[in-house]
């Protein structure tokens, strides 16, 4: 409840709580989720103002070629040429416009332009592997960049992690903040991933994967690919007594 | 709950090692612009379950301007826009799990049936081994009253986890360390 610019008071209606869609913080399969995890049990935190508004960016934050991972060099990457575009939405189905998209990925042989990461798969001298877009007004994105290769880590033994996309957003509120990773269909390597895994319903696996998309495919020169994110959907307003009881 | 929705919602992912390439920003960590009169330096470390610096972290912040209103159209009151105010902050940690973000105190911000909230500030914690962010509030500790009153810091009735949302002064402005396990475990919310 808060008060509107002619003194009344009006429920600012909160978010969803989707929390069964998402992994829990402690998931032994990932083993460094062990250290890093809540013990104690989560506040409730009721949607308020702070939780109800976000920040806006976008406005300056990009550059011409933020969106094309594919130009970002003198020459081009190696590598699958693709296009990975989509909707942002929220869960009542309606479009988020102008929000900022941020991915980041390894190269087409699985190797990230990171200091960390030292396994013997060479570095693209092209190849950033770091973009950035702002939705339009119906909620559209659209990258183009190479297909990211599979890389091994070291959670359980022969560990790999199938091929992905890094995902950041920001909707509209704090509430929707999200990152999370994009997946493409029929990867090998789902059945000994333990992010994959640590999502306890199928269907909302399946909803980080990809779908290829040929009519978007662009003759003699890429692949396409159409991932769809949908953020947390408004409650229905509340009544003054649910407010107070959350 | 979510499934009977049109569309249901995309799972959370951890941001994995090698977030450094993609997150950070040159500007990040200034909410306020850089030389704003009144701006202070919050910074903090991030801790693991063994006392260990996280330095593959990240920490955002979003708050209210120093009049408690938000540049948003969900502010009842109406969206102000404050030159040099972007009210959010981001930060990677480093080698020893430090960010630092620069900002303004906000200001009180209305909450629910007609109480007030002292100022705050929203924080989200990712790391590596974190399967979907936390979240978190920097509270201000010359606020003594304001966070008596404050219905979000009432709801947590131990007074030493209580005592883990309120930052400490520092020489440049606050320290607010985050320990995701331990005798000081932060204070997280679900949001
Ligand atoms: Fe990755």
């Amino acid at each position: 409840m808060t008060t509107d610019s002619a003194g009344r008071e009006r429920p600012v209606p909160g978010y969803l709580r989707d929390h069964d869609v998402h992994p829990p913080l402690d998931y032994p399969g990932y083993r460094s989720t062990a250290l890093r995890h809540p013990k104690r049990p989560l506040q409730l935190l009721p949607h308020l103002l702070t939780e109800v508004t976000g920040p806006l960016l976008g406005e300056g934050r990009i550059g011409e070629l933020d969106h094309d991972l594919t130009r970002q060099h003198a020459g081009e990457p190696q590598g699958q040429r693709i296009i990975v575009h989509g909707q942002v939405r929220d869960s009542d189905g309606r479009p988020i416009p102008h929000t900022l998209v941020e991915i980041w990925q390894a190269n087409a042989g699985g190797r990230y332009r990171h200091t960390g990461d030292n396994w013997p798969c060479p570095l693209d001298p092209n190849f950033t592997g770091v973009g950035r877009a702002l939705t339009d007004a119906e909620g559209r994105y659209r990258f183009v960049t190479v297909q990211p290769g599979a890389y091994p880590w070291k959670n359980h033994d022969n560990a790999w992690r199938p091929a992905h996309i890094h995902f950041s957003l920001f909707g509209r509120a704090f509430t929707q903040r999200l990152v999370t990773q994009m997946y493409f269909p029929g990867d090998p390597l789902f059945f000994q991933d333990p992010m994959w895994n640590s999502i306890p319903d199928d269907k909302a696996r399946e909803r980080l994967v990809c779908r290829f998309d040929y009519e978007n495919t662009e003759p003699e020169w890429a692949l396409a690919y159409e991932w769809d994110i949908v953020l947390r959907g408004r409650e229905a307003t509340p009544f003054e007594s649910e407010v107070d009881d959350d | 709950m979510a499934d009977t929705r049109p569309s249901p919602t995309t799972p959370s992912q951890t941001v994995g090692p090698y977030l450094h390439i993609g997150l950070p920003w040159p500007d990040g960590p200034f909410a306020v612009a850089e030389g704003t009169p009144e701006g202070f330096w919050i910074c903090g470390t991030l801790y693991d379950g063994a006392g260990q610096p996280i330095a593959d972290g990240l920490v955002e912040t979003w708050q209210a301007d120093p009049d408690g209103r938000f540049d948003h159209p969900d502010d009842p009151r109406g969206a102000v826009p404050r030159p040099g105010f972007r009210g959010f902050g981001r930060c990677e940690t480093d080698e020893r799990g430090e960010y630092r973000i620069f900002t303004v105190k906000p200001g009180p911000v209305p909450g629910a049936g007609g109480t007030v909230q002292a100022p705050h500030i929203d924080v989200s914690v990712f790391a590596r081994g974190m399967l979907h962010r936390t979240v978190t509030r920097v509270y201000f500790p010359e606020e003594t009253e304001a966070n008596a009153a404050d219905p979000v810091l009432n709801g947590v009735a131990d007074d030493r986890a209580r005592s883990t949302l309120v930052a400490a002064p520092a020489e440049d402005g606050y320290r607010f360390d985050v320990r995701l396990q331990g005798e000081d475990e932060t204070v997280f919310f679900d949001v």
